[in-house]
């Protein structure tokens, strides 16, 4: 047992030489991600003097202080909510828990403008809650609450769908010494169970942090000023790119800031087996009268993050037909939303694996780099990366300018680090032994990778495609600037409705694309279920 | 399951390469036939939403033949979209939603000179003084107000007098409406900067209820949320044609008061258009008699050009007290009036 330690204290890569085919695959793809960190040097390029006075104030400080302030509570928040939910859907015996495991994971198909718009009406003054009542002076939603409200209840998925793939993989024979030592059940899970999962929370929160950096949507719905209303107020008001690009680079430092920080906290242990034998399966945790708290924490969570904001399209689109308005089935819409998005989900994919394998594998310099600019798309408002593209595409790759591989490309970009973190903290958990074993009977490197290391890394690699398949359905800036013309999806339609004022025509396609987004969130769960089944039957 | 993995993963990538294929033989197809026929395809960027403007399109293709390739989106979107284009923009036409926006591409050189005769069909105010860009249609600033809970006798004649104690908790607006923040420039450009900054701090401090666009801010006039709301004349109609009749109606602020602000929505040929001819036409239809006609019946707008009477419910345009302010400088006093509101809080 003593040999089987996990948490040793360096982890020392085991193929000290990177393969040449992997370190160019990994130069094609930073290549294409540099795409929109090169449209914004350029356009700082053409910054004088006035721009930095422009930019150099105290109100871009405090905008900047404030995205700070907000990233570090919203983060905190989402892994407070997505920790703990991930290992009670997993390991105890919470009442459906198996019910939960989907549900909890539904607040990721809402869109966070929507989840605050839902959030207003029901919380916000002269909102449902209040008019219900009819109490004055209940507290409302809204500013720095409001914003920390809706950002973590719509983003801790990304914490929760990470963390519960790294769950299923956690090898409980640590845990069962702890407890065999004499340690509590709390204290088991706070000293050994937590300090597993760090590449896993740590990715999940990286998700959560980078995405609360480049939102607007629902920062602007809450009525808190951060970092992205300083660039948005220059794509508007000044039709100005350069201080807009000036603004963009800062917030791209920021999220190096965060990447940096995110690389410490993940720290260089070892999270594979070592010993001999193989990873045993867990057994179930009793949480005895402690499994109602947890069924009623989940409960009240779907309800507040999934039911009511449903419920609000749904009493739009009630109202609407109600009213004899026309309600528009979008089924092209959602066959356009799905095809792309499958579409970038697939070649994100693709694009992420060997900036997974570089850092978890080889931990290179040309590792750190490569994430480091491959992460730069998914920190910048997806405006600032669509007209990336539109430059450089309309002037030097016109063929594919307004095209569906564009469009790919750009959630590519956009969404990457949703893909590689995912693979990355799997490819940790299965650590290199296993490869090192089938090269020493003879494989080559790329069949060690078919045949052993895929099949163990698929779990992480379809959270990767699931999470990227539903962030490209929500996608709006990129997709209404790089469509081809006449090009619907499901999000252009709610804005060709939320935009005319129209919310009964925004909530068909809204609804639609929750359920779409849910079947993939409900086949993840299930496929897990159904592989601690195969292992059971076997046993 | 492993072969079954790989044998998905495969069929994907060669899916993709065939989609990838198939999209790059679209654009290069349409550039190589270029037959008369196709000359006859225009490609307009509209900042003007689809629910507005989509049957006038329809009209127009009906009327002239010339087939229309609409992209929507937001006006100020779309002019970012055109300067990073440049000269390789596929638009041949830009219709957008406010004056800064066709400013903004007017200024890095990109339209065109539009025909005098068309230029001048349209008043004075609603069109580039260098001929770049023309309006096609005008928005009124208003207060609305609910019928049943105050008389327009109670409404004063200034937008000003809102900051006065006893509208506290009486008003509200969509500050991050565009409509809204040109209202705001203008004022800017009549009385300067500071008298603006007294204006906004005047009106937070009187509590109003922030709305997220014009509709809702009608919307919750209608349900006495609010009882007064500043927004676009034609918003209590097209709020009246989805929820039904409403007990809401428009106040017009007099003497030149910036709260009266007449804006217009207008249209330019881009100067890489290679459908300059197609490009004209659709200019002159949309301020021509059919425009015209359209977008005061259907979109409850004022017309611009003289001979199309307004809505019936419409105080006609000449009647309207607005403020003597250029549009096309508006779009420079933009960004002070947005940095305004931000440092108000309003924003």
């Amino acid at each position: 047992m003593a040999r089987a330690a996990h948490l040793g204290p360096r982890a020392r890569p085991s193929f000290a030489r990177v393969p040449a085919g992997l370190l160019v695959w990994a130069a094609i793809v930073c290549l294409v991600m540099a795409i929109p960190l090169a449209y914004i040097l350029l356009r700082v390029a053409e910054s004088d003097a006035g721009t930095w006075d422009l930019i150099l104030r105290d109100r871009t400080v405090w905008l900047a202080l404030r995205s700070i302030g907000l990233v570090a509570a919203v983060t905190a928040g989402a892994i407070g909510l997505g920790v703990p939910l991930a290992w009670l859907t997993v390991r105890t015996d919470m009442p459906l828990r198996k019910v939960w495991a989907v549900l909890v994971a539904l607040p990721l198909v809402i869109p966070s403008y929507v989840g605050a718009f839902a959030l207003i009406s029901a919380f916000g003054p002269s909102g449902m809650l209040n008019r219900v009542t009819g109490i004055e002076g209940l507290p409302t939603i809204g500013g720095f609450a409001g914003s920390f409200a809706a950002l973590t209840l719509f983003t801790y998925p990304y914490v929760y769908l990470i963390v519960a793939a790294g769950v299923r993989g956690l090898d409980p024979s640590l845990e069962e010494a702890a407890r065999g030592l004499g340690r509590s059940r709390l204290s088991t899970f706070t000293g050994v169970t937590i300090p597993l999962l760090r590449p896993f929370i740590a990715s999940g929160g990286l998700l959560v942090a980078l995405y609360t950096l480049h939102d607007f949507g629902a920062v602007s719905l809450m009525r808190f000023p951060v970092f992205t209303q300083a660039i948005y107020l220059q794509y508007r008001g000044a039709f100005d790119r350069t201080p807009a690009a000036v603004l963009s680079l800062m917030l791209v430092c920021l999220a190096l800031v965060i990447l940096v920080m995110e690389v410490r906290a993940r720290g260089r242990a070892r999270y594979h087996r070592v010993g001999s034998g193989t990873a045993k399966i867990a057994g179930r945790i009793h949480l005895g009268p402690w499994r109602w708290a947890a069924f009623a924490a989940c409960l009240l969570i779907t309800l507040i993050a999934f039911v009511g904001p449903v419920a609000t399209i749904a009493f739009w689109l009630a109202r609407g037909a109600a009213r004899g308005g026309e309600v528009r089935l979008t089924w092209a819409a959602a066959g356009a939303s799905m095809g792309i998005s499958a579409l970038g989900a697939s070649v994100a994919l693709v694009a992420a694996l060997p900036i997974a394998l570089l850092t978890a594998r080889y931990g290179s310099k040309a590792a750190s780099f490569a994430r480091y600019v491959s992460y730069s798309g998914y920190a910048l408002p997806g405006i600032v990366v669509a007209l990336g593209f539109v430059f450089f595409a309309s002037n030097y790759a016109s063929w594919i300018y307004q095209s569906i591989p564009l469009v790919v490309l750009a959630y590519v970009v956009l969404f990457l680090p949703q893909a590689s973190e995912p693979l990355q903290s799997s490819l940790l958990q299965v650590g290199p032994r296993i490869a090192e074993a089938g090269r020493a009977l003879g494989s080559g490197r790329r069949r060690v990778f078919v045949r052993l290391e895929a099949p163990l890394i698929s779990r992480g690699a379809l959270a990767a495609w699931a999470l990227v398949f539903l962030t490209a359905m929500k996608e709006l800036p990129a997709t209404l600037l790089l469509r081809p013309t006449g090009f619907e999806t499901l999000a252009t339609r709610i804005w060709t409705g939320a935009t005319a004022g129209l919310y009964s025509k925004a909530a068909g396609p809204a609804l639609i694309l929750l359920a779409i987004c849910a079947i993939p969130l409900y086949v993840l769960a299930r496929r897990v279920e159904a592989r601690d089944l195969e292992v059971r039957v076997e046993k | 399951m492993t072969r079954t993995l790989w044998t998905r993963t495969a069929a994907a990538a060669a899916a993709l390469l065939l989609l990838a294929a198939c999209g790059a033989d679209e654009p290069a197809a349409e550039t190589t036939g270029a037959d008369p026929a196709e000359e006859q395809t225009l490609t307009v960027y509209s900042g003007r939403e689809e629910e507005l403007v989509a049957d006038l399109f329809e009209q127009f293709e009906t009327d002239t033949g010339i087939e229309l390739d609409v992209r929507y989106g937001d006006s100020a979107e779309l002019a970012a979209t055109i300067l990073e284009e440049g000269d390789s923009s596929p638009a041949d036409v830009f219709f957008s939603q406010d004056a800064g926006s066709l400013g903004a591409v007017a200024q890095e050189g990109l339209f065109q000179e539009l025909d005098a005769d068309v230029l001048e069909r349209v008043d004075e105010r609603f069109r580039s003084p260098d001929g770049l860009w023309v309006g096609t249609s005008g928005r009124g600033r208003v207060a609305a107000y609910n019928t049943d809970l105050i008389d327009e006798g109670d409404l004063p004649d200034s937008i000003v007098d809102f900051t006065d104690p006893q509208w506290k908790g009486r008003i509200g607006f969509p500050p991050t409406n565009s409509s809204f923040q040109a209202f705001v420039a203008a004022m800017i450009e009549l009385e300067g900067e500071d008298a603006t900054r007294d204006f906004l701090e005047g009106l937070k401090a009187n509590d109003p209820k922030l709305y997220e666009d014009n509709s809702s801010t009608v919307r919750g006039i209608a349900a006495e949320e609010i009882e007064v709301g500043f927004v676009n004349h034609y918003y209590i109609y097209e709020v009246a044609a989805e929820d039904g009749e409403i007990p809401v109606a428009n106040h017009f602020f007099t003497g030149g008061d910036p709260g009266a602000l007449v804006n217009a929505a207008g249209v330019g040929v881009l100067a890489s258009s290679d459908a300059t001819d197609a490009a004209r036409e659709f200019v002159d239809y949309l301020t021509g008699d059919e425009g015209q006609t359209y977008f005061a019946e259907d979109t409850f707008e004022y017309p611009v050009a003289p001979g199309v009477e307004p809505g019936e419910d419409l105080v006609p345009l000449d009647e309207i007290e607005s403020p003597d302010v250029d549009l096309s400088d508006l779009g420079a006093t933009i960004e002070p009036a947005l940095e305004l509101l931000a440092e108000v809080g309003l924003l």
